[in-house]
Protein backbone atom coordinates (compact mmCIF):
# COMPACT_ATOMS: atom_id res chain seq x y z
CA UNK A 1 0.00 0.00 0.00
CA UNK A 2 1.01 3.63 -0.54
CA UNK A 3 3.69 4.64 2.01
CA UNK A 4 3.49 1.13 3.52
CA UNK A 5 0.63 2.26 5.70
CA UNK A 6 -0.62 -1.35 5.91
CA UNK A 7 2.74 -2.56 7.27
CA UNK A 8 2.14 -0.93 10.65
CA UNK A 9 0.46 -2.38 13.68
CA UNK A 10 -3.24 -1.61 13.18
CA UNK A 11 -3.64 -0.05 16.60
CA UNK A 12 -0.75 2.40 16.27
CA UNK A 13 -1.93 5.97 16.20
CA UNK A 14 -1.25 7.65 12.84
CA UNK A 15 -2.90 11.00 13.43
CA UNK A 16 -4.08 13.01 16.39
CA UNK A 17 -5.83 16.34 15.83
CA UNK A 18 -6.08 19.48 17.94
CA UNK A 19 -9.83 18.91 18.29
CA UNK A 20 -9.29 15.50 19.85
CA UNK A 21 -9.81 13.13 16.95
CA UNK A 22 -7.57 10.09 16.68
CA UNK A 23 -6.91 7.91 13.67
CA UNK A 24 -4.98 4.63 13.77
CA UNK A 25 -3.04 3.05 10.92
CA UNK A 26 -5.79 0.42 10.80
CA UNK A 27 -8.43 3.15 10.46
CA UNK A 28 -6.59 4.54 7.46
CA UNK A 29 -6.42 1.10 5.80
CA UNK A 30 -10.15 0.55 6.39
CA UNK A 31 -11.08 3.93 4.97
CA UNK A 32 -8.89 3.51 1.91
CA UNK A 33 -10.33 0.02 1.31
CA UNK A 34 -13.94 1.18 1.31
CA UNK A 35 -13.27 4.25 -0.84
CA UNK A 36 -13.87 2.43 -4.19
CA UNK A 37 -17.53 2.11 -3.18
CA UNK A 38 -17.68 5.88 -3.35
CA UNK A 39 -15.36 6.50 -6.26
CA UNK A 40 -13.84 3.77 -8.39
CA UNK A 41 -12.94 5.32 -11.73
CA UNK A 42 -9.54 6.67 -12.77
CA UNK A 43 -10.20 10.42 -12.70
CA UNK A 44 -9.00 13.87 -11.64
CA UNK A 45 -10.17 15.20 -8.28
CA UNK A 46 -9.58 18.67 -6.86
CA UNK A 47 -8.81 18.40 -3.16
CA UNK A 48 -9.33 21.61 -1.18
CA UNK A 49 -6.98 20.96 1.71
CA UNK A 50 -7.04 21.88 5.37
CA UNK A 51 -4.83 20.19 7.93
CA UNK A 52 -7.77 18.00 8.94
CA UNK A 53 -8.41 14.27 8.92
CA UNK A 54 -10.93 14.61 6.07
CA UNK A 55 -8.26 16.09 3.78
CA UNK A 56 -5.64 13.56 4.77
CA UNK A 57 -7.94 10.59 4.20
CA UNK A 58 -9.16 12.02 0.90
CA UNK A 59 -5.56 12.33 -0.24
CA UNK A 60 -4.49 8.82 0.84
CA UNK A 61 -7.64 7.15 -0.47
CA UNK A 62 -7.30 8.91 -3.81
CA UNK A 63 -3.66 7.90 -4.34
CA UNK A 64 -4.30 4.29 -3.36
CA UNK A 65 -7.32 4.05 -5.64
CA UNK A 66 -5.75 5.64 -8.73
CA UNK A 67 -7.67 8.88 -8.40
CA UNK A 68 -5.36 11.83 -9.15
CA UNK A 69 -5.77 14.59 -6.57
CA UNK A 70 -4.87 18.18 -7.39
CA UNK A 71 -3.90 19.54 -3.99
CA UNK A 72 -5.15 23.10 -3.41
CA UNK A 73 -5.44 25.23 -0.30
CA UNK A 74 -9.00 25.47 0.98
CA UNK A 75 -8.41 29.23 1.31
CA UNK A 76 -7.57 29.51 -2.39
CA UNK A 77 -8.85 32.63 -4.13
CA UNK A 78 -12.10 31.92 -5.95
CA UNK A 79 -10.83 33.41 -9.22
CA UNK A 80 -7.86 31.07 -9.31
CA UNK A 81 -9.98 28.10 -8.27
CA UNK A 82 -12.49 28.70 -11.06
CA UNK A 83 -9.66 29.22 -13.52
CA UNK A 84 -8.14 25.86 -12.57
CA UNK A 85 -11.60 24.30 -12.74
CA UNK A 86 -12.19 25.53 -16.27
CA UNK A 87 -8.72 24.46 -17.44
CA UNK A 88 -8.53 20.96 -15.97
CA UNK A 89 -12.19 19.87 -15.86
CA UNK A 90 -11.91 17.78 -12.68
CA UNK A 91 -14.62 15.14 -12.49
CA UNK A 92 -14.78 15.32 -8.70
CA UNK A 93 -14.04 17.82 -5.94
CA UNK A 94 -13.35 16.84 -2.33
CA UNK A 95 -13.94 20.00 -0.32
CA UNK A 96 -15.18 21.47 2.96
CA UNK A 97 -18.97 21.17 2.91
CA UNK A 98 -19.45 24.92 3.39
CA UNK A 99 -17.84 25.44 -0.03
CA UNK A 100 -20.09 23.07 -1.96
CA UNK A 101 -22.29 25.95 -3.10
CA UNK A 102 -19.38 27.39 -5.10
CA UNK A 103 -19.88 24.61 -7.61
CA UNK A 104 -23.01 23.34 -9.25
CA UNK A 105 -22.37 19.61 -8.92
CA UNK A 106 -24.20 16.90 -6.98
CA UNK A 107 -22.93 15.92 -3.56
CA UNK A 108 -22.45 12.16 -3.74
CA UNK A 109 -20.86 11.60 -0.34
CA UNK A 110 -20.12 13.43 2.89
CA UNK A 111 -17.65 12.61 5.64
CA UNK A 112 -17.60 14.79 8.75
CA UNK A 113 -17.05 18.36 7.47
CA UNK A 114 -16.14 17.39 3.90
CA UNK A 115 -18.17 16.56 0.81
CA UNK A 116 -17.41 14.90 -2.48
CA UNK A 117 -19.11 16.47 -5.45
CA UNK A 118 -19.42 15.18 -8.99
CA UNK A 119 -18.92 17.95 -11.50
CA UNK A 120 -20.44 18.22 -14.96
CA UNK A 121 -17.23 17.00 -16.60
CA UNK A 122 -16.59 13.51 -17.96
CA UNK A 123 -13.36 11.70 -17.24
CA UNK A 124 -10.57 11.69 -19.80
CA UNK A 125 -7.30 9.86 -20.28
CA UNK A 126 -4.63 10.46 -17.64
CA UNK A 127 -1.10 9.16 -17.96
CA UNK A 128 -0.63 5.88 -16.08
CA UNK A 129 2.28 7.25 -14.04
CA UNK A 130 0.43 10.34 -12.85
CA UNK A 131 -0.48 10.15 -9.15
CA UNK A 132 -0.82 13.70 -7.85
CA UNK A 133 -0.57 17.35 -8.89
CA UNK A 134 0.68 20.34 -6.91
CA UNK A 135 0.60 24.01 -7.83
CA UNK A 136 3.85 25.81 -8.56
CA UNK A 137 3.36 29.30 -7.29
CA UNK A 138 -0.14 29.13 -5.93
CA UNK A 139 -0.77 32.78 -5.75
CA UNK A 140 0.16 34.74 -8.84
CA UNK A 141 -2.78 33.22 -10.56
CA UNK A 142 -0.60 30.77 -12.47
CA UNK A 143 -2.62 27.60 -13.04
CA UNK A 144 0.54 25.63 -13.81
CA UNK A 145 0.77 22.28 -12.05
CA UNK A 146 3.65 19.94 -11.24
CA UNK A 147 2.93 16.32 -12.18
CA UNK A 148 4.14 13.72 -9.69
CA UNK A 149 4.18 9.93 -9.68
CA UNK A 150 3.74 7.60 -6.73
CA UNK A 151 7.40 6.69 -7.18
CA UNK A 152 8.35 10.39 -6.84
CA UNK A 153 6.34 10.75 -3.63
CA UNK A 154 7.50 7.53 -1.99
CA UNK A 155 11.17 7.89 -2.91
CA UNK A 156 11.31 11.45 -1.60
CA UNK A 157 9.55 10.42 1.61
CA UNK A 158 12.05 7.61 2.03
CA UNK A 159 15.11 9.85 1.46
CA UNK A 160 13.79 12.41 3.95
CA UNK A 161 13.04 9.74 6.55
CA UNK A 162 16.59 8.48 6.15
CA UNK A 163 18.48 11.74 6.64
CA UNK A 164 16.20 12.97 9.41
CA UNK A 165 16.36 9.56 11.14
CA UNK A 166 12.59 9.35 11.39
CA UNK A 167 11.17 6.38 13.26
CA UNK A 168 7.79 5.44 14.73
CA UNK A 169 8.49 7.37 17.93
CA UNK A 170 8.35 10.73 16.17
CA UNK A 171 5.44 13.14 16.71
CA UNK A 172 5.72 15.97 14.15
CA UNK A 173 3.34 18.91 14.49
CA UNK A 174 2.01 20.21 11.17
CA UNK A 175 3.00 23.85 10.96
CA UNK A 176 2.64 23.98 7.16
CA UNK A 177 -0.38 23.32 4.91
CA UNK A 178 -0.56 19.87 3.31
CA UNK A 179 -1.17 21.25 -0.18
CA UNK A 180 2.32 22.78 -0.01
CA UNK A 181 5.03 20.35 -1.17
CA UNK A 182 7.07 20.87 2.00
CA UNK A 183 4.04 20.35 4.26
CA UNK A 184 3.04 17.22 2.35
CA UNK A 185 6.58 15.84 2.59
CA UNK A 186 6.45 16.09 6.39
CA UNK A 187 3.28 14.00 6.42
CA UNK A 188 4.54 11.46 3.87
CA UNK A 189 7.95 10.87 5.44
CA UNK A 190 6.38 10.28 8.86
CA UNK A 191 3.54 8.02 7.71
CA UNK A 192 6.15 5.95 5.88
CA UNK A 193 7.87 5.24 9.19
CA UNK A 194 4.73 4.68 11.24
CA UNK A 195 5.05 7.86 13.29
CA UNK A 196 2.20 9.82 14.91
CA UNK A 197 1.28 13.05 13.15
CA UNK A 198 -0.05 15.89 15.26
CA UNK A 199 -2.43 17.44 12.76
CA UNK A 200 -3.52 21.05 13.18
CA UNK A 201 -4.24 23.97 10.93
CA UNK A 202 -3.49 26.51 13.65
CA UNK A 203 -0.38 28.61 13.09
CA UNK A 204 2.43 29.43 15.50
CA UNK A 205 0.83 32.77 16.43
CA UNK A 206 -2.20 31.00 17.90
CA UNK A 207 -2.04 29.90 21.50
CA UNK A 208 -3.99 26.73 20.58
CA UNK A 209 -0.98 25.65 18.52
CA UNK A 210 1.30 25.76 21.56
CA UNK A 211 -1.20 24.08 23.86
CA UNK A 212 -1.46 21.23 21.37
CA UNK A 213 2.31 21.14 20.81
CA UNK A 214 3.07 20.90 24.52
CA UNK A 215 0.20 18.62 25.57
CA UNK A 216 0.97 16.09 22.86
CA UNK A 217 4.72 16.51 23.26
CA UNK A 218 5.59 17.26 19.64
CA UNK A 219 9.07 16.08 18.69
CA UNK A 220 9.57 18.15 15.55
CA UNK A 221 8.47 21.34 13.88
CA UNK A 222 8.96 22.56 10.33
CA UNK A 223 8.85 26.04 8.91
CA UNK A 224 9.69 28.54 6.22
CA UNK A 225 12.00 31.48 7.04
CA UNK A 226 9.07 33.58 8.23
CA UNK A 227 8.00 30.85 10.68
CA UNK A 228 11.42 30.98 12.30
CA UNK A 229 11.35 34.76 12.47
CA UNK A 230 8.01 34.53 14.28
CA UNK A 231 9.30 31.81 16.61
CA UNK A 232 12.21 34.03 17.53
CA UNK A 233 9.81 36.87 18.37
CA UNK A 234 7.88 34.40 20.52
CA UNK A 235 11.16 33.69 22.30
CA UNK A 236 11.19 30.02 21.49
CA UNK A 237 14.76 29.98 22.78
CA UNK A 238 13.34 30.46 26.28
CA UNK A 239 10.30 28.20 25.96
CA UNK A 240 10.31 24.90 27.75
CA UNK A 241 10.07 22.35 24.94
CA UNK A 242 11.93 19.30 26.24
CA UNK A 243 10.31 16.90 23.76
CA UNK A 244 10.99 19.01 20.70
CA UNK A 245 14.16 17.54 19.21
CA UNK A 246 14.10 18.44 15.53
CA UNK A 247 13.53 21.71 13.69
CA UNK A 248 13.60 21.81 9.90
CA UNK A 249 13.68 24.92 7.73
CA UNK A 250 13.11 25.21 3.98
CA UNK A 251 11.12 27.35 1.57
CA UNK A 252 13.75 30.04 1.06
CA UNK A 253 16.85 31.41 2.67
CA UNK A 254 16.65 32.22 6.37
CA UNK A 255 18.56 35.34 7.39
CA UNK A 256 22.07 33.99 8.20
CA UNK A 257 22.20 35.69 11.61
CA UNK A 258 18.89 34.15 12.63
CA UNK A 259 19.95 30.77 11.24
CA UNK A 260 23.06 30.93 13.39
CA UNK A 261 21.01 31.72 16.50
CA UNK A 262 18.90 28.62 15.89
CA UNK A 263 21.95 26.48 15.29
CA UNK A 264 23.52 27.67 18.53
CA UNK A 265 20.25 27.24 20.41
CA UNK A 266 19.94 23.70 19.03
CA UNK A 267 23.49 22.85 20.05
CA UNK A 268 22.99 24.10 23.60
CA UNK A 269 19.62 22.45 24.10
CA UNK A 270 20.36 19.09 22.50
CA UNK A 271 18.18 19.63 19.43
CA UNK A 272 18.89 19.20 15.73
CA UNK A 273 18.33 22.15 13.38
CA UNK A 274 18.24 21.30 9.67
CA UNK A 275 18.47 23.80 6.84
CA UNK A 276 17.04 22.22 3.71
CA UNK A 277 16.50 23.16 0.09
CA UNK A 278 14.02 21.87 -2.43
CA UNK A 279 11.46 22.53 -5.11
CA UNK A 280 8.00 21.24 -5.85
CA UNK A 281 9.48 20.14 -9.19
CA UNK A 282 11.48 17.59 -7.17
CA UNK A 283 8.42 16.56 -5.09
CA UNK A 284 9.84 18.53 -2.14
CA UNK A 285 13.40 17.99 -0.92
CA UNK A 286 16.65 18.21 -2.88
CA UNK A 287 19.31 18.88 -0.26
CA UNK A 288 19.84 19.17 3.48
CA UNK A 289 22.57 20.47 5.75
CA UNK A 290 23.58 17.78 8.25
CA UNK A 291 22.94 19.24 11.71
CA UNK A 292 26.37 18.22 12.99
CA UNK A 293 28.10 20.67 10.63
CA UNK A 294 25.43 23.37 10.69
CA UNK A 295 27.49 25.98 12.53
CA UNK A 296 30.55 25.47 10.32
CA UNK A 297 28.51 25.68 7.11
CA UNK A 298 25.68 27.92 8.20
CA UNK A 299 25.08 29.63 4.84
CA UNK A 300 25.04 26.35 2.94
CA UNK A 301 22.09 24.34 1.63
CA UNK A 302 24.16 21.26 2.39
CA UNK A 303 24.45 18.17 0.26
CA UNK A 304 22.09 16.16 -1.92
CA UNK A 305 19.54 13.98 -0.12
CA UNK A 306 20.12 10.20 -0.09
CA UNK A 307 19.67 8.77 -3.61
CA UNK A 308 19.97 12.21 -5.17
CA UNK A 309 22.87 13.95 -6.86
CA UNK A 310 23.75 17.62 -7.34
CA UNK A 311 26.04 18.96 -10.04
CA UNK A 312 26.96 22.40 -11.36
CA UNK A 313 27.22 23.26 -15.03
CA UNK A 314 28.70 26.25 -16.81
CA UNK A 315 27.14 28.23 -19.65
CA UNK A 316 28.28 25.59 -22.16
CA UNK A 317 26.64 22.77 -20.21
CA UNK A 318 30.00 21.44 -19.04
CA UNK A 319 30.23 20.14 -15.51
CA UNK A 320 32.12 22.33 -13.05
CA UNK A 321 34.44 20.18 -10.96
CA UNK A 322 36.53 22.76 -9.13
CA UNK A 323 35.38 24.40 -5.90
CA UNK A 324 34.09 27.97 -5.57
CA UNK A 325 33.04 28.37 -9.19
CA UNK A 326 29.44 29.38 -9.82
CA UNK A 327 27.15 27.59 -12.24
CA UNK A 328 23.60 26.41 -12.65
CA UNK A 329 22.71 23.67 -10.20
CA UNK A 330 21.29 20.46 -11.63
CA UNK A 331 19.59 17.82 -9.54
CA UNK A 332 19.23 14.19 -10.45
CA UNK A 333 17.12 11.76 -8.46
CA UNK A 334 14.05 9.52 -8.29
CA UNK A 335 11.98 12.39 -6.87
CA UNK A 336 12.29 14.61 -9.96
CA UNK A 337 8.74 15.21 -11.15
CA UNK A 338 7.34 13.98 -14.46
CA UNK A 339 6.96 17.55 -15.70
CA UNK A 340 4.49 20.43 -15.71
CA UNK A 341 0.90 20.64 -16.80
CA UNK A 342 -0.79 23.70 -18.21
CA UNK A 343 -3.75 22.00 -19.89
CA UNK A 344 -5.65 18.72 -19.95
CA UNK A 345 -3.48 17.30 -22.73
CA UNK A 346 -0.39 17.69 -20.52
CA UNK A 347 -1.93 15.27 -18.01
CA UNK A 348 -1.58 12.55 -20.60
CA UNK A 349 2.16 13.09 -20.93
CA UNK A 350 4.68 10.71 -19.39
CA UNK A 351 8.01 11.51 -17.79
CA UNK A 352 9.44 14.54 -19.55
CA UNK A 353 12.25 15.29 -17.11
CA UNK A 354 13.88 11.87 -17.13
CA UNK A 355 15.02 12.28 -13.54
CA UNK A 356 17.01 15.47 -14.15
CA UNK A 357 15.95 18.90 -12.95
CA UNK A 358 17.45 22.23 -13.97
CA UNK A 359 16.89 24.05 -10.69
CA UNK A 360 17.29 27.54 -12.14
CA UNK A 361 19.41 28.41 -9.12
CA UNK A 362 23.03 29.52 -9.41
CA UNK A 363 25.27 27.86 -6.87
CA UNK A 364 28.84 27.01 -5.97
CA UNK A 365 30.40 24.17 -4.06
CA UNK A 366 33.08 24.49 -1.38
CA UNK A 367 36.12 22.23 -1.10
CA UNK A 368 34.25 19.94 1.32
CA UNK A 369 31.40 19.39 -1.14
CA UNK A 370 28.77 21.66 0.41
CA UNK A 371 26.57 23.74 -1.88
CA UNK A 372 25.80 27.46 -1.57
CA UNK A 373 23.09 29.23 -3.56
CA UNK A 374 24.35 32.53 -4.92
CA UNK A 375 21.66 33.65 -7.35
CA UNK A 376 18.70 32.81 -9.55
CA UNK A 377 18.30 32.45 -13.28
CA UNK A 378 14.55 32.92 -13.27
CA UNK A 379 12.71 36.02 -12.19
CA UNK A 380 10.97 35.03 -8.99
CA UNK A 381 10.96 35.86 -5.28
CA UNK A 382 10.20 33.66 -2.33
CA UNK A 383 8.09 35.59 0.15
CA UNK A 384 6.79 33.73 3.21
CA UNK A 385 8.10 30.54 1.58
CA UNK A 386 5.86 31.02 -1.39
CA UNK A 387 7.28 31.37 -4.86
CA UNK A 388 6.12 34.47 -6.67
CA UNK A 389 6.84 34.84 -10.36
CA UNK A 390 7.76 38.44 -11.17
CA UNK A 391 6.72 38.09 -14.81
CA UNK A 392 3.37 36.77 -13.58
CA UNK A 393 3.02 39.78 -11.28
CA UNK A 394 3.84 42.24 -14.08
CA UNK A 395 1.05 40.71 -16.11
CA UNK A 396 -1.43 40.65 -13.23
CA UNK A 397 -0.90 44.36 -12.53
CA UNK A 398 -1.09 45.32 -16.20
CA UNK A 399 -4.35 43.37 -16.55
CA UNK A 400 -5.89 45.15 -13.57
CA UNK A 401 -4.63 48.71 -14.00
CA UNK A 402 -3.93 51.09 -16.83
CA UNK A 403 -0.16 51.16 -16.43
CA UNK A 404 3.15 49.77 -17.53
CA UNK A 405 4.80 47.83 -14.76
CA UNK A 406 8.01 46.13 -13.70
CA UNK A 407 8.40 44.07 -10.52
CA UNK A 408 11.68 43.32 -8.76
CA UNK A 409 12.95 43.25 -5.20
CA UNK A 410 14.19 40.60 -2.79
CA UNK A 411 12.65 37.89 -0.60
CA UNK A 412 11.87 40.48 2.08
CA UNK A 413 10.46 43.28 -0.04
CA UNK A 414 8.69 43.48 -3.36
CA UNK A 415 9.49 46.57 -5.47
CA UNK A 416 7.08 47.62 -8.19
CA UNK A 417 7.60 50.33 -10.76
CA UNK A 418 4.43 51.74 -12.33
CA UNK A 419 3.84 54.54 -14.82
CA UNK A 420 0.47 55.64 -13.46
CA UNK A 421 0.70 58.05 -10.53
CA UNK A 422 -2.88 57.57 -9.37
CA UNK A 423 -2.71 53.86 -8.53
CA UNK A 424 0.17 53.67 -6.02
CA UNK A 425 -1.95 52.71 -2.99
CA UNK A 426 -4.32 50.59 -5.00
CA UNK A 427 -1.59 48.35 -6.40
CA UNK A 428 -0.34 47.36 -2.94
CA UNK A 429 -3.85 46.61 -1.69
CA UNK A 430 -4.70 44.70 -4.86
CA UNK A 431 -1.65 42.48 -4.42
CA UNK A 432 -2.32 41.94 -0.74
CA UNK A 433 -5.77 40.61 -1.57
CA UNK A 434 -4.63 38.55 -4.55
CA UNK A 435 -1.28 37.08 -3.54
CA UNK A 436 -1.36 37.61 0.23
CA UNK A 437 1.83 39.62 0.48
CA UNK A 438 1.46 42.12 3.29
CA UNK A 439 1.12 45.62 1.80
CA UNK A 440 3.86 46.98 4.04
CA UNK A 441 6.25 44.57 2.32
CA UNK A 442 5.46 46.13 -1.05
CA UNK A 443 7.04 49.34 -2.37
CA UNK A 444 5.15 50.85 -5.27
CA UNK A 445 7.18 53.51 -7.03
CA UNK A 446 6.08 55.89 -9.76
CA UNK A 447 8.36 56.38 -12.77
CA UNK A 448 7.60 58.28 -15.97
CA UNK A 449 8.67 55.45 -18.20
CA UNK A 450 9.97 51.90 -17.91
CA UNK A 451 12.80 51.73 -20.40
CA UNK A 452 13.23 48.58 -22.46
CA UNK A 453 15.88 47.50 -24.93
CA UNK A 454 15.09 46.28 -28.45
CA UNK A 455 14.29 42.75 -27.33
CA UNK A 456 11.83 44.10 -24.77
CA UNK A 457 14.02 43.46 -21.76
CA UNK A 458 13.77 46.09 -19.03
CA UNK A 459 16.87 48.23 -18.61
CA UNK A 460 17.49 48.43 -14.86
CA UNK A 461 17.18 51.97 -13.56
CA UNK B 1 -1.35 62.77 18.98
CA UNK B 2 -2.95 61.00 21.94
CA UNK B 3 -2.13 57.37 22.68
CA UNK B 4 -5.54 56.32 21.40
CA UNK B 5 -4.97 58.18 18.15
CA UNK B 6 -1.61 56.48 17.79
CA UNK B 7 -3.15 53.09 18.53
CA UNK B 8 -5.90 53.65 15.98
CA UNK B 9 -3.44 54.79 13.35
CA UNK B 10 -1.51 51.53 13.74
CA UNK B 11 -4.68 49.58 12.94
CA UNK B 12 -5.61 51.86 10.07
CA UNK B 13 -2.14 51.44 8.52
CA UNK B 14 -1.91 47.71 9.10
CA UNK B 15 -5.31 46.77 7.71
CA UNK B 16 -5.84 49.71 5.34
CA UNK B 17 -9.23 50.41 6.87
CA UNK B 18 -11.04 53.56 7.94
CA UNK B 19 -10.82 54.52 11.58
CA UNK B 20 -14.60 54.34 12.04
CA UNK B 21 -14.66 50.52 11.61
CA UNK B 22 -12.43 50.05 14.66
CA UNK B 23 -14.22 48.83 17.78
CA UNK B 24 -15.07 45.78 19.83
CA UNK B 25 -16.08 43.80 16.75
CA UNK B 26 -12.70 44.32 15.09
CA UNK B 27 -11.00 40.98 15.75
CA UNK B 28 -9.10 38.15 14.18
CA UNK B 29 -12.22 36.02 13.72
CA UNK B 30 -14.14 38.78 11.92
CA UNK B 31 -11.50 40.59 9.91
CA UNK B 32 -10.59 39.04 6.60
CA UNK B 33 -6.84 39.07 6.24
CA UNK B 34 -5.99 39.13 9.94
CA UNK B 35 -3.28 36.52 9.65
CA UNK B 36 0.00 35.96 11.48
CA UNK B 37 1.81 38.53 9.33
CA UNK B 38 -0.69 41.25 10.20
CA UNK B 39 -0.74 40.28 13.85
CA UNK B 40 3.02 40.40 14.18
CA UNK B 41 3.11 43.73 12.37
CA UNK B 42 0.50 45.16 14.77
CA UNK B 43 2.57 43.99 17.73
CA UNK B 44 5.82 45.39 16.31
CA UNK B 45 4.22 48.74 15.52
CA UNK B 46 2.81 49.01 19.06
CA UNK B 47 6.18 48.08 20.53
CA UNK B 48 7.95 50.74 18.48
CA UNK B 49 5.31 53.41 19.03
CA UNK B 50 5.02 52.97 22.79
CA UNK B 51 8.60 51.79 23.49
CA UNK B 52 7.55 48.54 25.12
CA UNK B 53 8.41 44.88 24.60
CA UNK B 54 5.56 42.38 24.63
CA UNK B 55 5.78 38.98 26.29
CA UNK B 56 5.09 35.95 24.03
CA UNK B 57 1.68 35.27 25.59
CA UNK B 58 0.65 38.84 24.81
CA UNK B 59 1.81 38.51 21.21
CA UNK B 60 -0.38 35.41 20.94
CA UNK B 61 -3.21 37.19 22.77
CA UNK B 62 -3.22 40.25 20.49
CA UNK B 63 -6.25 38.98 18.57
CA UNK B 64 -8.59 41.96 18.62
CA UNK B 65 -8.74 45.73 18.84
CA UNK B 66 -10.15 45.43 22.36
CA UNK B 67 -7.67 42.77 23.52
CA UNK B 68 -4.79 44.91 22.29
CA UNK B 69 -5.97 47.80 24.47
CA UNK B 70 -6.03 45.59 27.56
CA UNK B 71 -2.57 44.25 26.76
CA UNK B 72 -1.09 47.73 26.34
CA UNK B 73 -2.59 48.72 29.71
CA UNK B 74 -0.53 45.95 31.32
CA UNK B 75 2.60 47.68 30.05
CA UNK B 76 1.52 51.03 31.43
CA UNK B 77 0.21 52.48 28.19
CA UNK B 78 -3.05 54.31 28.96
CA UNK B 79 -5.35 54.75 25.99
Amino acid sequence: MYLNVDQRSRDNVAVETDDGRVLSYGDICDYVAKFPKILSERCLMFLLCKNKIESLLGYLAAIENNVVPVMLNSKIENDLLFNLFSIYHPQYIWLPSDKVSLFGGDTIYTYYDYSLIKTKYDSYKLNDKLALCLTTSGSTGSPKLVRLSKYNLESNASSIAEYLNIDENERPITSLPMNYSYGLSVINSHLLKGAKILLTDKDVLQSEFWTFCKDKRATSISGVPYTYEMLKRLRIFKMSLPDLKVMTQAGGKLNPNIAKEYMEYAKQSGKRFYVMYGQTEATARISYLPWEVALDKCASIGVAIPNGKLTLIDANDNEITVPDVEGEMLYEGPNVSLGYAECIEDLQKGDENGGILHTGDIAKQDADGYYYITGRMKRFLKIYGQRISLDGLDQMIKDEFDTDCYCSGNDQKLRILVTNETILDKVAMFLESKIHVFHKDIDVIYVEEIKRNESGKVIMQ
Amino acid sequence: MTNLEKYNKIFVDTFSVEEKVLGDGFCKCAVNGWDSVHQLSLVSSCEDEFSIMLEPEDILGFVSYAAGKDILKKYGVEL
